[in-house]
C-alpha cells in the first residue's frame, strides 16, 4: 500500500488517508472505528495495515462503543484515535463530554457531509459539538493539512490531556491532493492504567469543570500561535476569512477576479483565534466569511467586530449558501458582488441561465441486481399490500423507499424505525412493519426492541440480515460471533421466524404468519449481500449461474415491480442481460414457465 | 498546455464502469509528470447503479478540487445518458465532451433514445465526440467493462489530454489488477488507434 511504502517522499492522498498516515506519524497504536461515508475509507485504510504494523484495530459495534474504547486506550496512554461520520457523534456525546472532565487524550475524527450525498437524515455541523463539549477542534482544507493537523491534534491531546476533534467534511474526505511523507514512528502493543482517584461526587465533577475552563485558556493561546490559523496581509481593505476546502475556494476566486484582499485561514476554530482575528478585522472596511455549514465562525468574527471595528460590513452567509456543499463558484459570485466584478456576475448568470428550464435527468442508485433487499421488499409488498405502515431505517434497504416498492413512510436515525414504529403502535391500532439491517440492528435496535417487548408493541420488525455492514462499503458486524436468533430468545421475543429471502414461497408463508398475530413479531430475514458474495466468487474464480428469458409472455410486465436492472425491456421483448445477471434465480421463482437457468 | 493554465477534466458514469478507477489513472498520470492535481468524487448513496461525478484539475498551481460551472475544458462520460448530467460544467466557449455513444438506461423497462441526448450536448458545447464502444470493444471481447479504458485510449490519441503516453501506462500498471492489465492495455491501444483514424 501507497500510504505506508517507505520509498516514496510523497503521493496523492485522499483526505481520509492523510489522516490515517499522520495518525502513523504519530505513533498510532489503538483504533475504533463504527463505518460511515464520508469517513469510512478512514477506519477501512487501518485496517488493511493495522496488523502489518501492530497497531490495534476494530470495528466497535457503534459509534458511542468506539469512542469508549479509544477514551479507555488514551487513559491508558496509547495514542488513540476514533473515526466516524458526523451522525456518529450525536451517538458517542453522551460518553464524550464526560471523557474531556476525565482528561482522556485521544482524537476523533467526524466527518460532515454538507450537500448530503451520503447522508439522509440532517445536514448537520459538527463544530456545534466543540462548544458544546470544549474539544479542540481542527479542520483540515486539503489533504497535506489533514496529515499535519492529524499530528497536531496528537501533540495538542497529549500535552493538554483531553480529547482532540478534527472535523472533516466530504469533499476534504473525498479529495486527492499531494501529501510529504515523514517517519512512521512505531506503535506501542501495551499502555498502563495508572488508577485515579476520580469519585464521581457532584463537586469533584464541578471542580473538573473550572480545571477544563482554566485548560481551555491556555489551548487557546496554541490557537493564537498555531500554524494553522494564519493570514496572508495585502494592501486591501477587504479581508476574507475561511476554514476547510472553502479556503481553497477564495484563493481560486482571488486569483480569477485579479483583486487583493487579505486572508485569513482558519485551521483551529475551537478555541478561537481572538486576538489574531482581532488584529486581522481591525483596519478592513469588509470582511467575507466562508465556511460549510453553519455561521459559527461568522458568529464569533461579529461578536469580536462589535468591539474592536463596529463600522465593519459583515458578509457571509447572507451572500454565500446556507445549506448545500459551497461551490467554487458561489464563492466567486460573492466576491465578485462585494468587488463589484459586473463582467464575472453576467457571466455566472449566463451560465446559469442556459440550464434554466433544462430537466437534468441523473441516474438514481437501485438495488445491486439479485440483493437480497429487493426479495425481501418484493415478497412483502406481495402478501401484505400497500396500506400497512412501513417504518425504515439505515441502509441499503433506504432505496427500499423509492419506487417502485416505495415501503417506507419514515426514515429517521440508526435503530430509530423500531422505537418510531413502537410510538406508532401505541398511539394507533395499527401493526407496524419495520425494516431494519443487521448492522443496524446491533448498532442500536437492539435496546428499542428490549423496550418493544418490555411494553407489549404491537410490531412487526423485518431483521435484513445479510451478514455485512453493507452501504459503507461491506464492513463486518457483531454477527460474526452473535447469531441474532439467539438474541431473540435471550430478549423474550416469542414469536420469531427466520427465512431465506430467496424463497418465496417460505417467506410469504412466515410474512402471513407472523403479521397476523398481535404484540412484538420478528422475522430473520436471511440472504447474502448479493455483491459482497459475487466478490468473493470472482476472487475464486468460480462462474456463478445466469438466468435467461426462455419464453416471452405478457405477464412477465410484473417484473418492471421487481425491477432487477438485470431484466430489461427492449423493442418490446423481455431479456436478461447477462453481463449483469448475479443468478440469484429469485425471477425465475416468480415465472417458473418463461425464465430458467442458463446451461 | 500553456504554463499557467490548469485543465479542468470531469468524468461521470455509472457505479460499476470504473469512473473513479478512471480518475485515480489520469490523476496519477498527472502527478508523475510532475503536475500538481487535485482530484475528487461524488459518491451516491449506494453500492451500483448510481451516477458517479469525478472532477480532476492539474496544473502549475491548483488550489480548488472542484471544477466550477462552466469550466470543464474536458468531460468524459462513460454513458450517454450521464453525459447530460455534466451539464453544469459545459462552456460553449471550451468544452469539448467525449463520450460513449450507448445508453445504458436507468429504466430498464424503458429505452431511452440518443436523439433526445446527441443534439442538445452538440448545441451546448463545443465539440461532442462520440466513442462507439460497442462497436469497437465488440471486436476483441465481449465484456463491457473496459470502457473506461477505451475511452481514456480515445482521448489519447485525440490528443484531449495533455499527458504523454507513457505516465498512463505507468499509472495502469499501478491501478488494474495484473490479471486484467494485458486485455486493458490492449483496449487502450485500440483506442488510440481508432481515435487517429477518425
Ligand atoms: C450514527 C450513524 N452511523 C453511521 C451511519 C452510516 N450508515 C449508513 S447505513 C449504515 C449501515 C447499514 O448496515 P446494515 O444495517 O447492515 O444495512 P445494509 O446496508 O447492509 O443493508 C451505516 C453505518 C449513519 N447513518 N448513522
Ligand atoms: S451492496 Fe449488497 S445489500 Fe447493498 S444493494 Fe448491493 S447487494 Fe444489496
Ligand atoms: S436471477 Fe433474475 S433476479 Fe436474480 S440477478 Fe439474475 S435476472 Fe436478476
Amino acid at each position: 500500500m501507497e500510504l505506508i511504502r517507505k520509498d516514496l517522499p510523497k503521493a496523492l492522498l485522499l483526505g481520509n488517508e492523510a489522516i490515517v498516515r499522520g495518525a502513523l506519524e504519530s505513533g498510532l497504536s489503538f483504533a475504533t472505528t463504527y463505518p460511515g461515508t464520508p469517513a469510512s475509507e478512514i477506519g477501512d485504510t487501518i485496517s488493511k495495515i493495522a496488523q502489518e504494523l501492530g497497531i490495534y484495530f476494530e470495528y466497535s459495534s457503534n459509534e458511542k462503543v468506539a469512542l469508549e474504547a479509544a477514551g479507555g486506550a488514551g487513559f491508558c496512554g496509547l495514542k488513540s484515535l476514533v473515526a466516524m461520520k458526523h451522525y456518529g457523534l450525536n451517538v458517542a456525546l453522551d460518553s464524550l463530554l464526560p471523557l474531556v472532565y476525565l482528561e482522556s487524550p485521544f482524537v476523533i475524527v467526524a466527518a460532515d457531509d454538507p450537500g448530503c450525498f451520503s447522508s439522509v437524515q440532517t445536514e448537520q455541523d459538527s463544530r456545534w459539538f466543540s462548544k458544546i463539549g470544549f474539544l479542540p477542534t481542527l479542520e483540515p482544507a486539503d489533504s497535506a493539512e489533514a496529515k499535519e493537523m492529524t499530528k497536531f491534534a496528537f501533540f495538542l491531546a497529549e500535552k493538554y490531556k483531553i480529547p482532540v476533534l478534527i472535523r472533516m467534511t466530504t469533499r476534504v474526505c473525498h479529495s486527492r491532493s499531494t501529501v510529504k511523507f515523514s517517519k512512521i514512528i512505531p506503535s506501542r502493543k501495551k499502555g498502563k492504567f495508572l488508577k485515579f482517584p476520580y469519585q464521581a461526587t457532584a463537586t469533584d465533577t464541578v471542580n473538573r469543570h473550572k480545571k477544563l475552563l482554566k485548560k481551555i485558556e491556555k489551548i487557546k493561546k496554541e490557537s493564537e500561535k498555531t500554524k494553522f490559523n494564519y493570514f496572508l496581509k495585502n494592501k486591501s481593505n477587504l479581508g476574507v476569512i475561511s476554514s476547510g476546502v472553502c479556503f481553497l475556494y477564495v484563493k481560486e476566486a482571488i486569483k480569477e477576479l485579479k483583486i487583493k484582499a487579505s486572508i485569513f485561514k482558519i485551521g483551529m476554530s475551537f478555541p478561537f483565534p481572538e486576538k489574531r482575528i482581532s488584529q486581522f478585522i481591525k483596519n478592513l472596511d469588509q470582511v467575507l466569511i466562508v465556511e460549510e455549514v453553519e455561521p459559527i465562525i461568522e458568529n464569533e468574527v461579529e461578536r469580536i467586530a462589535k468591539r474592536i471595528n463596529p463600522s465593519l460590513k459583515i458578509y457571509g452567509k447572507n451572500l454565500l449558501p446556507k445549506y448545500g456543499e459551497i461551490k467554487p463558484e458561489d464563492v466567486l459570485f460573492a466576491l465578485a458582488k462585494i468587488s463589484k466584478n459586473i463582467q464575472t456576475i453576467i457571466n455566472l448568470e449566463e451560465q446559469q441561465r442556459l440550464l434554466r428550464g433544462i430537466k437534468i435527468e441523473k441516474r438514481f442508485p437501485t438495488f445491486c441486481p439479485g440483493c437480497p433487499h429487493r426479495a425481501t421488499f418484493f415478497t412483502i409488498k406481495k402478501v401484505l399490500g400497500e396500506k400497512v405502515v412501513f417504518g425504515g431505517d439505515i441502509g441499503c434497504y433506504l432505496l427500499g423507499s423509492l419506487p417502485p416498492f416505495k415501503m417506507s413512510d419514515f426514515i429517521v436515525a440508526m435503530g430509530a424505525g423500531i422505537g418510531v414504529s413502537y410510538g406508532i403502535s401505541k398511539a394507533t391500532d395499527e401493526k407496524p412493519v419495520i425494516f431494519i439491517g443487521d448492522s443496524t440492528f446491533f448498532h442500536a435496535g437492539l435496546p428499542a426492541l428490549i423496550n418493544l417487548v418490555w411494553h407489549d408493541g404491537n410490531v412487526l420488525v423485518i431483521i435484513l440480515d445479510n451478514k455485512i455492514t453493507a452501504m459503507t462499503g461491506g464492513q463486518p458486524h457483531p454477527g460474526e460471533v452473535i447469531k441474532i436468533e439467539d438474541l431473540m430468545k435471550a430478549c423474550g421475543v416469542k414469536s420469531y421466524e427466520i427465512t431465506n429471502v430467496y424463497n418465496l414461497k417460505e417467506t410469504s408463508e412466515k410474512i402471513k404468519k407472523l403479521y397476523s398475530q398481535k404484540g412484538v413479531s420478528v422475522l430473520i430475514a436471511q440472504g447474502e449481500c448479493r455483491l459482497l458474495k459475487i466478490r468473493k466468487l470472482a476472487r475464486q474464480g468460480v462462474v456463478w449461474p445466469r438466468f435467461e428469458i426462455i419464453k416471452q409472455s405478457p405477464k412477465l410486465e410484473e417484473l418492471k415491480n421487481f425491477s432487477c436492472p438485470a431484466i430489461r425491456k427492449k423493442k418490446g421483448k423481455y431479456l436478461i442481460d447477462e453481463n449483469l445477471c448475479w443468478g440469484c434465480g429469485f425471477c425465475q421463482q416468480l415465472f417458473p414457465e418463461n425464465i430458467k437457468i442458463k446451461l | 498546455m500553456k504554463k499557467n493554465k490548469t485543465f479542468n477534466l470531469v468524468i461521470v458514469g455509472y457505479g460499476g464502469q470504473g469512473v473513479i478507477t478512471l480518475a485515480e489513472i489520469i490523476a496519477n498520470a498527472a502527478f508523475a509528470q510532475g503536475y500538481e492535481v487535485k482530484q475528487t468524487e461524488n459518491h451516491g448513496l449506494s453500492q451500483r447503479g448510481g451516477l458517479l461525478e469525478c472532477h480532476l484539475r492539474f496544473g502549475q498551481e491548483v488550489f480548488s478540487p472542484l471544477v466550477k460551472r462552466g469550466g470543464a475544458d474536458l468531460i468524459i462520460s462513460l454513458d450517454l445518458f450521464d453525459a447530460f448530467s455534466s451539464l453544469n460544467y459545459v462552456n460553449k466557449k471550451k468544452t469539448i465532451i467525449l463520450t460513449n455513444s450507448e445508453i445504458f438506461s436507468p429504466y430498464p423497462f424503458k429505452e431511452i433514445s440518443p436523439k433526445k441526448i446527441i443534439p442538445f450536448l452538440k448545441k451546448i458545447s463545443k465539440k461532442l465526440i462520440l466513442v462507439p464502444t460497442l462497436k469497437l470493444i465488440g471486436n476483441i471481447s465481449k465484456e463491457t467493462s473496459m470502457i473506461n479504458t477505451l475511452i481514456l485510449g480515445y482521448a489519447l490519441g485525440k490528443k484531449l489530454l495533455p499527458i504523454k503516453k507513457k505516465f498512463i501506462l505507468k499509472a495502469m500498471t499501478e491501478k488494474i489488477r495484473p490479471q486484467f492489465l494485458e486485455k486493458n492495455k490492449k483496449i487502450f491501444d485500440l483506442g488510440i488507434q481508432v481515435a487517429k483514424k477518425h
